[in-house]
């Protein structure tokens, strides 16, 4: 499937240049992707590490497993095959929350951690993503919001009268999508088969 | 309601730094040598994504620069019309999945044109906030672990974000009567 995104995407975007006959746009963003890919990930290393860091002291205090009991209800019809006491729901409970908040820059350290600790599940081909990994995603795309931060900002920037009137349609628009993207994939693993 | 959100949110990381290293040091846990031992995967975690990022953010852009992308609006924008989804905001509905920046760009720039309160406005608002960068989040989750193979996460990616543009339709013009 993500073979034929990419592959669609670059085929009609040289099309598309070499239709309207400036076929030199595509060299240009290729570079420039290319660009900022790397600071992207240059720019993850700063709070990746930071996070880590304090990731691992929750670990040493038994704060990660506090609140993976927490959660345990929630996380136990999610993730089935994965153990209750493992370090990736604790991970995976902080992501979603900080996800839920709006605080994007904590969101992707722990769910990078919590994508390690899946691997460290994945019995099968390391190539492969595991279920309970397809799961996380879902949720994790879908991304259930609380507070979008950076949007009610815009807003007040060009003078809304009500820059949280969004709030509520927002939570609306994002739970609908969460309930379906853990629909789906609860039915397209049975689809996919439970193996690989 | 909003103010209690906002405000655990602007308390969450301040409140979570304070919390964990006392915990940790009550515990008799060596905080500092235990967060450096943490800290050190840091690098190699965030250089492992590059050439997964590269390889989507370059068919991305070459999409989005070629114009391929208005190509593909212009197209879309005659099926969209039926369930009541104006054509300005399509570009934004494109985008969203694919490229975080370039959405938000749109999305500012319609807020700036049409103003933040008019249906146009308050729509693009409620989308850009209640979807996220799929493919981007997808790349990078998967790249940092070295896996190559998404099987159908892109399938229900990609369900999540149809229905956030239905939701945001009907959301807004029944919650905020437009």
């Amino acid at each position: 499937m993500v073979n034929y995104v990419w592959l669609a995407m670059v085929f009609f975007g040289v099309v598309a240049a070499a239709a309207s006959g400036h076929i030199e746009a595509v060299t240009m963003a290729a570079v420039e992707g290319a660009q900022t890919a790397v600071k992207t990930s240059f720019s993850l290393i700063a709070i990746i590490t930071f996070w880590l860091g304090i990731m691992k002291l929750a670990e040493a205090a038994g704060l990660v497993r506090g609140l993976a009991n927490l959660a345990r209800p929630l996380t136990r019809f999610l993730f089935p095959g994965v153990p209750r006491d493992h370090p990736a729901i604790g991970a995976i409970v902080m992501n979603l929350s900080a996800n839920m908040l709006g605080l994007g820059n904590a969101a992707t350290p722990m769910g990078l951690i919590a994508m390690q600790e899946l691997q460290k599940l994945n019995r099968g081909d390391k190539d492969t993503a595991t279920p309970a990994m397809c799961t996380f995603l879902a949720l994790n795309t879908s991304c259930i919001t609380l507070i979008p931060t950076t949007i009610i900002g815009i807003r007040i920037l060009y003078g809304s009268q009500d820059p949280t009137a969004v709030v509520g349609t927002t939570i609306f628009a994002t739970s609908l999508a969460t309930v379906v993207a853990v629909t789906a994939d609860r039915i397209l693993r049975r689809l996919y088969g439970q193996g690989g | 309601m909003y103010q209690l959100l906002s405000g655990i949110s602007r308390w969450a990381i301040p409140a979570v730094l304070l919390i964990v290293p006392i915990v940790a040091l009550l515990k008799g846990v060596k905080v500092f040598e235990v967060f450096v031992e943490g800290a050190e995967e840091g690098f190699a975690t965030a250089i492992k994504t590059i050439p997964y990022l590269v390889a989507m953010l370059v068919a991305v852009t070459i999409f989005r620069s070629s114009g391929a992308m208005k190509m593909t609006t212009r197209f879309l924008a005659p099926v969209l019309d039926h369930i009541g989804f104006p054509a300005e905001v399509l570009p934004h509905a494109i985008m969203r999945p694919l490229s975080g920046g370039a959405a938000l760009g749109i999305a500012t720039e319609l807020i700036k044109t049409h103003g933040p309160d008019s249906f146009i406005g308050n729509l693009v608002s409620t989308m850009q906030g209640s979807s996220d960068t799929t493919f981007y989040v997808l790349t990078l989750y998967f790249g940092s672990v070295g896996i190559r193979r998404y099987r159908y996460s892109i399938i229900s990616g990609l369900l999540a974000d149809l229905t956030t543009l239905v939701a945001s339709v009907y959301a807004v013009r029944v919650f905020l009567h437009h």
